[in-house]
């Protein structure tokens, strides 16, 4: 197996399970996946680190069937509301890309896959959420 | 509460009103024979026409365009007149065209200014899905972290979706997660009106109308979102004369009766909401801004004898229902199931054939709505007039976000 990289900064892919890793504003407890010069709530400029949970619901969700030619559709893209907070905007994985089979509210879980392989043979890895319960 | 504008002579007590007193529009489409300076200088031209003035009456310009900013007003002037006057060129995705006719109302607010020109103008032609999809690399690829996210290739359909049609479509599936009785059907049904009420409009980008099964058998884009419940891209301009209030009062009673009262000019932008982090939230900010033009208006949302609202997908329509308290909290699958937003219904919605079929040259939107509800509260709409019009309110929301809504009333001045 080739070197991995995640994805995005704010997978954590080292060790153990891998998860995601928020910037939560020390003042309001605020989340953000991606840098900010100040919180976009309260305006403080102070941020530590949050591990969220590899769990939640699907709050929303669309099935993609049109797309540049570079992605393979069609796909499910869902907004998931995280257990204990935060969400975050995902694939739903392992399922098939039909309305009967996607349900919103529906509880998922965190998985990993690789995504794309670069020139060097460097793996980038991906989340995605797939149904509880899902074997696949 | 003092009076509003119209005060006794030389003390000013509120910012004056502002009035529309000329308005036009081009016909949504594609023009290849024309440049964006072409479209919008018709629209700027006809506006005039209406409000029976010339460029030389105006003292202030704003112009709208998300595409094509750089100096485009100083451009247009070129073609209707060069005067001397500000000119502003603005941009805020699909909330531009409000922009433009905001600026202008702030400046005669503000005293600078008595008669103004705003236009909103775009030329798209066949622009297909926009949005931030994947970018091809045309180096050596070697994954390396890139911006606030830290992404090492492109993450659209890996992370999920940001592309339009999708983005939407998770807005009204959102909706339908946390209210009973809203599926791809109500979402559909949507399409169907504004399809239909686009048949007696002549400037419409299309005049077709669909069967409800044509609609939900027609290719998927973003589930439930299927092509003939998208807008289009395409061409267009809009342009409106504004007056202060006391400005009006001095011009020939042919301009006084045909004026309309813009009785709420409103703004807003996205305040922080957890979910608004990792997708667009088109509602928290147009509930606000909703809300405050029926305080500033006085106007209630049961006023309302026409609304036309930024339908840039079905998915959009429906969640506005609720957003501009056009239904009961919850609500909005049985308003379009009741038939209340048919142009013979309680409170009829996108009678010009909406986003979906009027057309959506995205800089011409926020103009083009205020001409259109204008139009109808001036009497003078045609065969899709909606009859004896007095109230009607306009909103579009530019993705990122920006969102206007004004609210224009029929009164004597």
């Amino acid at each position: 197996m080739g070197r991995q990289v995640p994805i995005v900064d704010y997978l954590v892919i080292d060790d153990g399970a891998p998860y995601l890793d928020a910037n939560a504003c020390e003042e309001c407890g605020a989340l953000y996946f991606d840098r900010r010069n100040a919180c976009a709530k309260c305006g403080k400029t102070a941020f530590g680190k949050k591990k969220l949970a590899d769990r939640g619901k699907v709050a929303s969700y669309t099935i993609v069937h049109r797309a540049a030619p570079n992605i393979k559709v069609p796909y499910v893209s869902a907004i998931v509301h995280l257990d204990g907070g935060g969400d975050v905007k995902t694939n739903v994985v392992n399922v098939e890309p039909e309305p009967e089979h996607v349900q919103l509210n529906m509880p998922v879980r965190m998985t990993t896959f690789v995504a794309g392989v670069d020139d060097d043979g460097t793996e980038a890895v991906a989340f995605g959420f797939e149904p509880e319960g899902s074997t696949a | 509460m003092a009076a509003i504008g119209g005060g006794a002579e030389g003390v000013p007590l509120m910012a004056d009103n502002v009035w529309i007193i000329g308005a036009a529009m081009t016909k949504f489409g594609r023009y290849p024979e024309q440049d964006v300076v072409d479209l919008a200088s018709g629209a700027a031209l006809d506006a005039m026409t209406d409000a029976g003035a010339t460029i030389h009456d105006m003292n202030v310009m704003a112009v709208g365009s998300q595409f094509e900013m750089f100096t485009l007003g100083q451009r247009i002037q070129k073609q209707i007149g060069q005067t001397g006057i500000a000119c502003y060129n603005v941009s805020n995705a699909c909330a531009t065209g409000a922009s433009a006719v905001r600026t202008v109302i702030m400046a005669i607010k503000a005293g600078e200014a008595d008669m103004g020109l705003a236009i909103g103008a775009e030329q798209m032609g066949k622009a297909g899905l926009l949005g931030n999809a994947g970018q091809a690399r045309d180096k050596k690829n070697v994954f390396e972290p890139d911006g606030r996210y830290g992404n090492v290739m492109p993450v659209e359909g890996v992370i999920g979706t940001g592309v339009m049609p999708g983005v939407f479509a998770q807005a009204g599936m959102a909706y339908a997660a946390e209210n009973d009785g809203v599926g791809f059907e109500q979402f559909a049904k949507i399409a169907e009106k504004n399809h239909k009420h686009s048949s007696l409009n002549p400037l419409a980008q299309y005049q077709k109308i669909f069967s409800l099964d044509e609609i939900m058998g027609s290719p998927m884009q973003a589930y439930p979102n299927t092509l003939l419940m998208c807008c289009p891209t395409g061409d267009g301009a809009a342009a409106v004369v504004l007056v202060s209030e006391k400005k009006l009062k001095t011009l020939d009673p042919d301009v006084r009766k045909r004026a309309v009262k813009i009785s709420a000019s409103v703004m807003t932008s996205d305040p922080w909401v957890e979910e608004g982090q990792v997708q667009p939230d088109v509602n928290t900010l147009t509930r606000l801004a909703a809300d405050q033009a029926y305080e500033e208006s006085g106007v209630d949302p049961g006023d309302l004898d026409l609304v036309e609202l930024h339908d840039c997908f079905a998915t959009a329509e429906l969640i506005h229902y609720d957003n501009l308290r056009l239904c009961e909290p919850g609500g909005a699958g049985d308003f379009i199931d009741s038939g209340a937003p048919m142009r013979d219904g309680k409170t009829p919605v996108n009678v010009s054939g909406g986003l979906i079929s009027k057309g959506h040259p995205i800089g011409a939107t926020g103009a083009a709505n205020i001409y259109e509800v204008a139009t109808h509260l001036r009497g003078e709409a045609g065969d899709r007039q909606i009859p004896d019009a007095k109230v009607g309110l306009t909103h579009v929301i530019g993705l990122g976000s920006a969102c206007s809504v004004h609210i224009l009333e029929k009164q004597a001045v």
